[in-house]
């Protein structure tokens, strides 16, 4: 393994964790397709942001692209409830929207933005080795293993700060509301979690592949966990799996290894339904 | 501007073909997305557009062409499979709807990725293009492509057509079809098979990220104008066809800009319009219908001021100056303006100067508001047991909403009494025609 695979690896890890934090949560509170959503609609946000700070780094892109996945999640249910739609035609409208005009901002500003249509949605993982910067007295790092592990952090910290509100307003909204926890700031801190993991995670493997590093370890886990800890740390013991088999199948095939990560994400997922059938006691009910 | 008359005139054979095309997909797509929509599958379009992926580089792999017909089947085969694993999974609760559908989304779409860029970097020169299954690629539509689109096309409406009922059944009460005897099974089975079919050849013109666009988003915007189904498909169609008329455009004037996007921008356009505009539902007519109700509550509130100091003048068609009124209950200054100058125009006051009395239509529309709300108050104590002093607030709403019907009711139950909790007098109902 040379230290080129090394980076890219844990680069795919780290990313994988940051998404693994808020994909529990998604998975428990039936809304995977808000992940797919949030995923999608960052995209305008971070053109513009690309547009306006004119760097690839920077708090602007953060801010900017988070604040596109609060503004979405706004939008969905204004159309819900104003217009009285379903909430699966509000989520499909409002995504498809923001991430058509997201490609359409791409096309006109191409060479501007360090985008391209194909790295929209599937990212560039590869180049990650290539771009080194030196933070303090570590140099040589690349710059998405720094920006990945400083959300990291950010995410750990508010699971770990929020944790009882998450859980509460997760599994007892009705209580939690009797009790006086406002349901509806948990649901916007954690879908500002999902934005922050997908913008992260946008550049090294694109708007869908997000998708599946959201719902798909956490889906995994679902089948066997019976606590919300233990569900959290398989479903991240699964994505990093998921990273680390995904670059080789990648290597071998000569593929998009962010398509490759997610092809073994279903792979682990159907491989667990397999487990799950042949020993009954592992079955979560 | 040539740009556009060439286009519009169809100068260049090509942009026939372009133009044709994109008509036929979203046309389609529109058609097949009602049913789609309407058994609230919105998010189910989505995951079947992005697992047909798979399918088309496969036949691409197989066969080493780019045979429109090969891809068709190739994108049809792992669209339904997908569909196939997701009824499976979700039948006994493994795991939920929404997270099925989001990993065999991402799951399909990244087996496709990966065997789309294998197909890129082995070299083959013939792949070129077939990255245009993302994004859509309506400029390079061939008469090869039209033929296919066109029988596909007759067939997928020629079902719909003529199993119009059926399908409306399963889609509005899946139970009750079946026990009136619909083959429901059959029939969702062939709208999934139609579904994917109207996917498979969409993708062409949008691409797969986007197509669930060109399902759901016509469909919505014909609901809001209409509840007759037929009139929901015909304008989804018109609807879809607009956007995909459009698409061909840019697709034309400007061959580097994704044709899928801007079909996409323009069908939102539609549905943000429709959500503005549309009768009934749309955002406008139902502020239209809660001006109106706060008129009518703030007409009806005049009326009943007049009516009270008349009661305490004796004379009901007395003159009274709107200082009076203000005394009585604290309006806004151009609000009461408003609903004086309404009051004259409907003929329920009269103004002389700066003085006002009620006509005598306003006499009777005054007791019969006043009426409503004593009747209603005296309900409340009598059956609600409620206090005197807590039935007022109660009843200032409801006055404005009680029927005929429910006034005639009331004054039965109660025994037509003459007076209200506060001893006042309860005015006489008036007959109804």
């Amino acid at each position: 393994m040379t230290l080129n695979d090394t980076w890219i690896i844990l680069t795919a890890s780290l990313v994988a964790l940051c998404c693994v934090i808020p994909g529990c949560f998604l998975v428990l509170r039936k809304m995977g397709m808000f992940g797919d959503a949030i995923s999608h609609a960052v995209l305008p946000g971070l053109v513009i942001a690309y547009l306006i700070s004119g760097s690839r780094s920077g708090s602007i892109l953060l801010i900017g692209a988070a604040a596109t996945g609060l503004v979405v999640t706004f939008l969905i249910e204004t159309i819900q409830k104003k217009m009285r739609i379903q909430s699966d035609a509000a989520i499909g409208i409002t995504y498809t929207f923001l991430f058509a005009v997201g490609v359409i901002l791409v096309s006109l500003f191409t060479g501007q933005t360090d985008l391209d249509q194909e790295c929209v949605l599937y990212g560039d993982i590869t180049l990650v080795p290539f771009d080194l910067i030196t933070v303090g007295g570590l140099t040589d790092i690349p710059r998405q293993v720094w920006i990945a592990s400083v959300l990291l952090i950010l995410l750990l910290g508010m699971l770990f700060s929020g944790y009882r509100g998450l859980y509460i307003t997760t599994f007892d909204p009705g209580y939690a509301t009797a009790v006086g926890i406002s349901v509806a700031f948990w649901h916007y801190l954690l879908m500002g979690m999902v934005s922050l993991a997908t913008v992260v995670s946008f550049e090294s493997v694109g708007a869908i592949m997000v998708i599946a590093l959201l719902v798909g370890p956490a889906a995994t886990a679902a089948l066997f966990a019976k606590r919300l800890p233990v569900m959290l740390i398989l479903a991240s013991i699964f994505g990093i799996i998921a990273c680390f088999s995904g670059y080789w199948v990648a290597v071998w095939l000569n593929a998009s290894i962010a398509g490759a990560i997610a092809l073994m994400i279903g792979v682990i997922f159907g491989f667990s339904l397999g487990i799950r059938a042949l020993i009954p006691s592992l079955n979560r009910r | 501007m040539n740009t556009f008359s060439d286009f519009f005139f169809l100068r260049e054979p090509n942009v026939v073909l372009v133009v044709a095309g994109s008509l036929i997909l979203c046309g389609m797509a529109a058609l097949v997305g009602c049913f789609t929509f309407l058994r609230k599958r919105a998010l189910v379009g989505d995951a079947i557009s992005h697992s047909v992926l798979p399918g088309v580089c496969l036949a691409f792999i197989l066969t080493g062409e780019k045979d429109p017909l090969y891809f068709l089947a190739g994108a049809m085969v792992t669209g339904m499979l997908s569909l196939l694993i997701m009824e499976a999974l979700t039948k006994n609760n493994t795991t939920r709807p929404d997270t099925a559908i989001a990993l065999l989304l991402s799951v399909f779409f990244g087996i496709g990725i990966v065997l789309l860029t294998s197909i890129q970097h082995s070299g083959n020169a013939s792949q070129a293009g077939l990255d245009k299954f993302l994004f859509g690629k309506a400029a390079s539509i061939t008469s090869e492509d039209i033929k296919l689109f066109g029988i596909s096309s007759v067939i997928i409406a020629g079902s719909i057509l003529l199993l119009i009922r059926g399908f409306y059944m399963i889609s509005f009460d899946e139970d009750y079809a079946k026990a009136v005897g619909f083959p429901v099974r059959f029939l969702r089975l062939l709208l999934s098979v139609l579904t994917v079919w109207a996917v498979s050849i969409g993708i062409q013109a949008v691409g797969v990220v986007l197509m669930a666009a060109l399902l759901i988003t016509p469909a919505l915007a014909a609901r809001l104008w209409t509840d007759s189904i037929k009139v929901m498909l015909l304008l989804a169609v018109i609807f879809g066809l607009i956007s995909g008329y459009t698409g061909a455009f840019v697709s034309y004037a400007a061959p580097a800009m994704p044709t899928g996007p801007w079909i996409v921008v323009m069908a939102t356009a539609i549905a943000v319009i429709s959500m503005l505009f549309a009768p009934g539902r749309g955002i406008i007519a139902r502020w239209e219908v809660q001006r109106n109700n706060r008129n009518k509550t703030l007409r009806e509130n005049i009326l009943k001021l007049f009516y009270r100091i008349g009661e305490k003048t004796g004379e009901h068609g007395a003159s009274v100056l709107e200082e009076d009124l203000v005394n009585y209950r604290a309006f806004h200054a151009d609000e009461l303006q408003s609903g004086l100058k309404q009051l004259e125009k409907s003929g329920l006051i009269k103004r002389v100067l700066s003085t006002y009395s009620l006509t005598k239509a306003g006499v009777f529309e005054a007791e019969r508001i006043v009426r409503l709300h004593r009747l209603w108050e005296l309900y409340l104590q009598k059956y609600l047991h409620l206090d005197p002093d807590h039935v007022h607030d109660d009843a200032e709403a409801i006055e404005h909403v009680i029927t005929p019907e429910i006034e005639a009711q009331l004054s039965k139950i109660l025994g037509n009494p003459k007076t209200d909790p506060h001893n006042t007098v309860i005015p006489k109902g008036h007959d109804i025609k």
